[in-house]
């Protein structure tokens, strides 16, 4: 698990330490977004494994998902369109007794933010990502997205869409996340779970979660994930199958799987560093006070 | 000033710039100052290449104008730069590779042949220790001690070497004794001054700057000029506790440090002008959330890729420029290693006093060249005050409070009880979003003006508290030359010509580029009679930000814009006319 973070400061204000919760801000999404879900689900996880509010840090990008830092009683960085991922991990590796999840778009990360996603994944840094796959861009006023159907019509293709969609379960694969589920936020106790689970597995967790856009995508709807999903629990995957991972990851029609895909231990980014291995960047001294013998080597 | 240049060239891959920091830091061991040019293409083999060591008992600030003493491993060498050989001097070369005739060069220069090929036979068919040979004739003609060039190679090296070691002390030994029986030392070779100096280049000087300044972050993109600040920094990780993250792009590069910032390091990222139009919007989010971050950029010659590996001072509009919508920073610029040490420390202290972006304008004549800097000016004892300055117990804390500097309390992810969302949207003092269902809205209207104002009352302090601009020579002179970055080091080597031709000039120089501290700058520009600006750029960006902030126009101008640096004569030879 992401060590639930030794406060960097002596805290002075005793021991029962307020968990994550609502803040005091209410979420300005449409009624009926998904994202409502998605936000639950954070808080019933963060809840559950009992964070203290100062010891979580929430970021995300641009796009109406991107809101949701500022729902939560964590602390917070809302940054800019798709780079939510660079500033987790410079958070991360600046401290890595916090607990640190990215939130964001389907076009924040998939998009936009395509390049970050990859390499995040690859260096296994210990954090949560949680996208609110719309299928759609939805702060934007209904253009097209990276995960849009083929075919789809929207504003920006009112032919249809005519690219092959991402398929983040894969690219996540692809790209050697080590903990890889999807979730819908039409079922927000899964997704909890889901998310629980990611923010305590040791490496880099991607929850990719459908969460329907009832204003601007017609097609991906509640409705359309209600008839299609199952659960890869009840269906007797085994996540640490990587070639199971793989062909379940390419299914999509008429049954669609959520779930945890794939699940695997390897050294995080943050175990690798050796800088890192004398405690939280933060707290570690810094300058060259007394090590004059640094510049021995400029003679 | 006595002086003695030394200039080594031949291709790329012929081992140049080795051989060249070898010469220039025997003499930096003698205690004689040195400017060290490393000029090299955007090629790893083949094309030319050179350096140019510049010794004196006086400081030299640039590469000067001629060379005395020229070992050139191909006959491209003398054909480039055998007219800039001084009278008296020599030219040094294999004559198994070719020859030279006393007639293909300058009146009173001779050429010396030596056996470095045939010499380094002795010894291995490696060919590259034929360099060895050449190091010890230049040495000997240079007024280099031979036990003192041999320490220099047995540490450039590294004592684990063995053999090589062995042979290019040899083989040096033999070019060294060549050429005392069959030449004779420079009328100017040099003779030891006093305690070793320290060598350093900008990039390494930027980054052991960052480091006493309490940096632990970095993250950057390979882009030459800068590269070599990583480099430095990530050999010294571990030892120093230092994180180097080379990142997958300049976007992820700048928005990791200003995560770790936000998290409560001192973080930094480097670039060069293609990496830097990368930055800018994540710039202007460090702006916004007010978040402390230091950027260096390295300039090179543009636009779009350039010349990778030639100097300008051509992206002074874009730092100024850089981000949509206005917020505060800072342009530092930094004109020679010894001042980049210092900047990067008030570039440190300035992003945490005013948490906002600090940027560090070098360039490659900066960052890639060599000058010899005093222990005394590289003071290690920076005070790194902790970051976690509120206090947890701090109630209705208020990340983006209105204060008269514009500075508020600035809590750490970690410290409990001050937990708080940094937006890159427009925010009120608590740091709730007014730019979704607020915008527009008559309080709100107010709220962003106010947080808008508050923001930028920073620059106030910025131009108070950054480095102020400085006049050096007489204040009367009958002109004064207006320069900044690595400019100014050619700029005061004109001026030393000048003046020992008897004719007086001063230097307004501005080690702060952005804000300008009009209060100071203005009554110097104000009593100049006459102002010559000196800028590598086609236009003369930073005339035109005198004027459009003071008000003041210069009366002359000298721009260069052919990616080599200025040379001294260049200068004289302008303020001789404009005089
Ligand atoms: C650099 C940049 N380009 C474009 C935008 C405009 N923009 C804001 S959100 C967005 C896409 C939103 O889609 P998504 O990330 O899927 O999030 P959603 O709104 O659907 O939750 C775009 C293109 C921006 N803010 N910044
Ligand atoms: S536009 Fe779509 S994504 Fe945005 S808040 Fe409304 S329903 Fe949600």
């Amino acid at each position: 698990m992401s060590q639930t973070a030794a406060p960097p400061r002596p805290t002075g204000l005793g021991a029962a330490l307020p968990v994550v919760g609502k803040s005091d801000t209410r979420p300005t999404w449409c009624p009926g977004c998904g994202d409502f879900g998605v936000v639950a689900a954070v808080e019933m996880a963060v809840k559950r494994l009992q964070l203290p509010s100062h010891t979580v840090v929430v970021i995300s990008g641009i796009g109406c998902s991107s809101n949701l830092p500022h729902f939560l009683s964590s602390y917070g960085f809302h940054g800019i369109h798709g780079r939510v991922l660079p500033v987790a991990e410079g958070i991360r590796w600046a401290n890595h007794g916090l607990t640190v999840i990215g939130t964001g778009g389907d076009g924040d990360g998939f998009g936009i933010g395509a390049g970050h996603f990859v390499h995040a994944m690859r260096r296994n840094v210990d954090l949560t990502y949680v996208t609110m796959d719309n299928q759609i861009y939805g702060l934007t006023t209904g253009q097209a997205s990276p995960t849009s159907t083929m075919g789809q019509k929207t504003k920006s293709t009112p032919n249809g869409v005519i690219e092959n969609p991402i398929d983040p379960v894969s690219l996540a694969l692809a790209s050697g996340a080590t903990y890889i589920a999807r979730g819908f936020s039409g079922d927000v106790k899964h997704l909890a779970d889901l998310v629980a689970n990611g923010i305590q597995h040791k490496g880099f967790s991607f929850v990719d979660v459908f969460s329907p856009c009832v204003t601007y995508n017609k097609i991906n709807t509640f409705d359309f994930f209600r008839q299609r999903v199952y659960k890869l629990e009840s269906a007797g995957h085994d996540p640490t199958d990587l070639v199971a991972a793989w062909q379940r990851s390419l299914e999509w029609g008429d049954k669609i799987p959520i779930g945890l895909f794939y699940k695997t231990d390897r050294p995080t980014y943050e175990d690798l560093e050796e800088v890192l291995a004398a405690g939280p960047l933060a707290l570690q001294p810094a300058g060259l006070r007394g090590k004059e013998s640094l510049l021995d080597e400029f003679v | 000033m006595t002086e003695l240049a030394v200039r080594i060239g031949g291709q790329a891959g012929d081992g140049i710039a080795s051989i060249g920091e070898s010469i220039a830091r025997s003499f930096s061991r003698m205690g004689l100052h040195v400017f060290g040019l490393n000029a090299y293409q955007s090629v790893i083999r083949g094309g030319h290449v050179w350096f140019q060591a510049r010794a004196s008992d006086g400081r030299p600030y640039s590469p000067g104008d001629g060379t005395d003493i020229l070992y050139a491993l191909d006959k491209a060498t003398v054909d480039i730069h055998g007219a800039g050989v001084r009278p008296g001097g020599a030219v040094l070369f294999d004559p198994e590779k070719f020859s030279v005739a006393p007639s293909e060069l300058p009146a009173g220069v001779t050429p010396l042949g030596v056996p470095t090929l045939q010499i380094a036979r002795k010894y291995t068919s490696q060919s590259i220790l034929q360099n060895a040979g050449g190091i010890g004739a230049t040495a000997f003609l240079a007024g280099i001690p031979l036990p003192l060039l041999h320490e220099v190679l047995t540490d450039s090296f590294g004592r684990k070497a063995g053999e090589i070691v062995d042979w290019n002390v040899g083989a040096s030994a033999e070019g060294y004794r060549f050429a005392e029986a069959h030449g004779h030392a420079h009328d100017h070779a040099l003779s030891r001054q006093g305690e070793p100096k320290l060598l350093m280049n900008g990039n390494t000087a930027i980054a052991l700057g960052a480091a006493a300044a309490g940096c632990k972050f970095l993250s950057q993109y390979p882009m030459t000029p800068a590269s070599s600040i990583m480099h430095w920094l990530a050999a010294h990780s571990t030892a120093l506790g230092v994180v180097v993250k080379q990142a997958e792009d300049e976007l992820a590069a700048i928005n990791m440090a200003i995560g770790a910032s936000f998290a409560g390091v001192r973080a930094m990222t480097a670039t060069s002008g293609g990496g830097f139009s990368l930055m800018v919007e994540a710039l202007g989010m460090a702006g916004m959330t007010e978040t402390p971050l230091v950027v260096v950029e390295a300039q090179r010659a543009g636009p779009s890729t350039g010349l990778p590996t030639k100097t300008e001072q051509g992206d002074l509009n874009m730092m100024l420029g850089a981000g949509q919508g206005e917020f505060p920073r800072a342009i530092l610029a930094p004109s020679c290693p010894a001042e980049a040490y210092r900047s990067m420390i008030d570039a440190f202290r300035l992003a945490e006093e005013f948490q906002t972006p600090i940027l560090v304008a070098s360039d490659l004549h900066l960052s890639e060249n060599f000058m010899t800097v005093d222990r005394s000016e590289i003071d290690l004892n920076v005070p790194v005050p902790s970051l976690f300055t509120v206090p947890p117990s701090e109630t209705n804390y208020l990340r983006y409070q209105y204060t008269d500097s514009g500075v508020s309390p600035r809590a750490i992810p970690g410290q409990p009880g001050l937990m708080f969302v940094a937006g890159s949207d427009e925010h009120d003092e608590r740091g709730h979003l007014v730019s979704d269902i607020h915008a527009g809205i008559p309080r709100y209207v107010t709220e962003r003006q106010r947080m808008m104002e508050k923001r930028m009352r920073k620059l106030g302090g910025l131009a108070r508290a950054a480095p102020l601009p400085v006049l050096e020579g007489p204040p009367d002179a009958p002109l004064t030359f207006v320069a900044w970055g690595s400019t100014v080091g050619a700029v005061r080597d004109a001026r030393a010509e000048l003046a020992a031709g008897g004719k007086a000039t001063n230097l307004l120089r501005f080690p702060t580029v952005y804000p300008i501290a009009a209060d100071a700058a203005r009554p110097l520009l104000e009593k100049a009679r006459r102002t010559l600006l000196v800028e590598a750029n086609f236009s003369g960006q930073f005339g035109r930000l005198l004027r459009a902030e003071l008000g003041f126009a210069c009366s002359d101008r000298l721009l260069k814009y052919d990616g080599e640096p200025f040379l001294p004569h260049e200068i004289v030879a302008r303020a001789l006319e404009v005089m």
